[in-house]
């Protein structure tokens, strides 16, 4: 499969070099190429320096013929920009955004987009561990 | 009207500031705190610090009643979502938005913003009147992009020059609207009406077809001939 991926900060980093070690072709694109450094040495994938909410650039990356499309740039507009732009002009046909925003993640969902918050995410596995093993204070006496 | 303007930089400013005094209602947004005093100070009470993105800010900008909003900030992404979230979670009825890069014009028309604005497209044109190497001008669009209105200036050796207006062979549904001649003088063109060079042609068409209604109105009277053949 042909992956790309807007934004190589953590997330970006550590999606690319999971699929590239499972024999994906991956492209890495971000707007800054010091991001790039902090991939592995035995990294295999494209690496492309611009803004992914521009079309030459994501045309530059491959889109026209990527399989999916995963943006996980920190800024929530930016994402579901760049994943609109894959989806709708250049046909891709799995797009993956990520919102951080619960309120934008929700209205983007049901305009039919695949979202993700990782802030509701996070907040429901917080939660989830705290319930695991409900713990009391031990009374002071 | 209750107008709410997001970005109050340069543009959202003398937007502002025109809505107001024509009576309307205006609210701005804007997240710096500069550009937010500045329009305070001159324009009265009308601006909101804020990210207009947020959800949370729309509401108490009080999205719900809004008539318009437009969304004039330097970057496209904030605003395509501004526009994109006012219609789908506050039923805005009419979004305006800014585009900074031309070709962001066609996501925005495919995601259903209603308007959106160019400032380059609009410069590029005023520079290209100047280049006898573009002599089609796209000027407005009509009927939702699919009609254009475009000028076409005839250039000195054309085969159309000496020909009246019905023995042209135009692409369908292209109509010559208007014609200004050399020294600036407009008339309306009827059929028999014959094309001088230097005439400026205000011409409808359909946005496919402005290829071929270029090299039909700007073509030269004999391709491979020595010099312009002069119509007598």
């Amino acid at each position: 499969m042909k992956i790309i991926i807007m934004g190589c900060g953590r997330v970006g980093r550590e999606l690319a070099t999971q699929l590239d070690r499972e024999g994906q072709t991956v492209t890495v694109l971000d707007i800054n190429p010091d991001a790039f450094r902090a991939l592995p040495a035995d990294f295999k994938g494209r690496r492309v320096v611009g803004n992914g909410i521009d079309q030459d650039v994501l045309r530059k990356a491959g889109a026209q013929e990527a399989d999916a499309f995963v943006a996980v740039t920190p800024g929530d507009n930016r994402n579901v920009m760049a994943a609109q732009i894959a989806k709708h002009l250049f046909g891709v046909p799995k797009v993956v955004c990520r919102i951080f925003d619960p309120i934008r993640q929700e209205i983007y969902h049901d305009l039919g987009l695949e979202t993700m918050s990782p802030t509701k995410v996070s907040a429901r596995l917080l939660k989830e561990a705290l319930e695991r093993e409900p713990v009391a204070r031990k009374q002071e006496s | 009207m209750y107008i709410i303007i997001v970005g109050a930089g340069r543009v959202g400013y003398y937007l502002a500031k025109e809505l107001v005094e024509s009576g309307h209602e205006v609210l701005a947004i804007e997240k710096d705190g500069e550009n937010s005093e500045r329009m305070a100070e001159e324009l009265g009470d009308i601006v909101l610090r804020g990210d207009g993105c947020e959800a949370a800010t729309m509401e108490m900008a009080g999205f719900a009643r809004a008539d318009i909003v437009i969304a004039v900030t330097g970057d496209d992404e904030d605003n395509l979502v501004v526009c994109q979230v006012a219609k789908a979670k506050f039923n805005v009825p009419q979004t305006v938005a800014r585009i900074n890069d031309p070709k962001n014009e066609e996501i925005f028309k495919r995601l259903g913003i209603d308007n959106t604005v160019s400032a380059i497209p609009a410069i590029l044109a005023h520079i290209e009147q100047e280049l006898p190497a573009h002599p089609l001008i796209p000027l407005l669009q009509v009927k939702g992009g699919n009609l254009e209105i475009v000028e076409v200036k005839v250039p000195p050796h054309s085969a159309v020059i000496g020909k009246k207006i019905r023995d042209l062979l135009l692409p369908q549904q292209s109509l010559i609207s208007l014609i200004i001649d050399e020294d600036g003088v407009p008339r309306v063109p009827s059929s028999e009406t014959i094309i001088r060079a230097g005439d400026e042609l205000l011409v409808v068409t359909r946005r496919e077809n402005e290829d071929s209604l270029r090299s039909a109105l700007t073509a030269p009277a004999s391709l491979g001939s020595e010099g312009p053949l002069r119509p007598t």
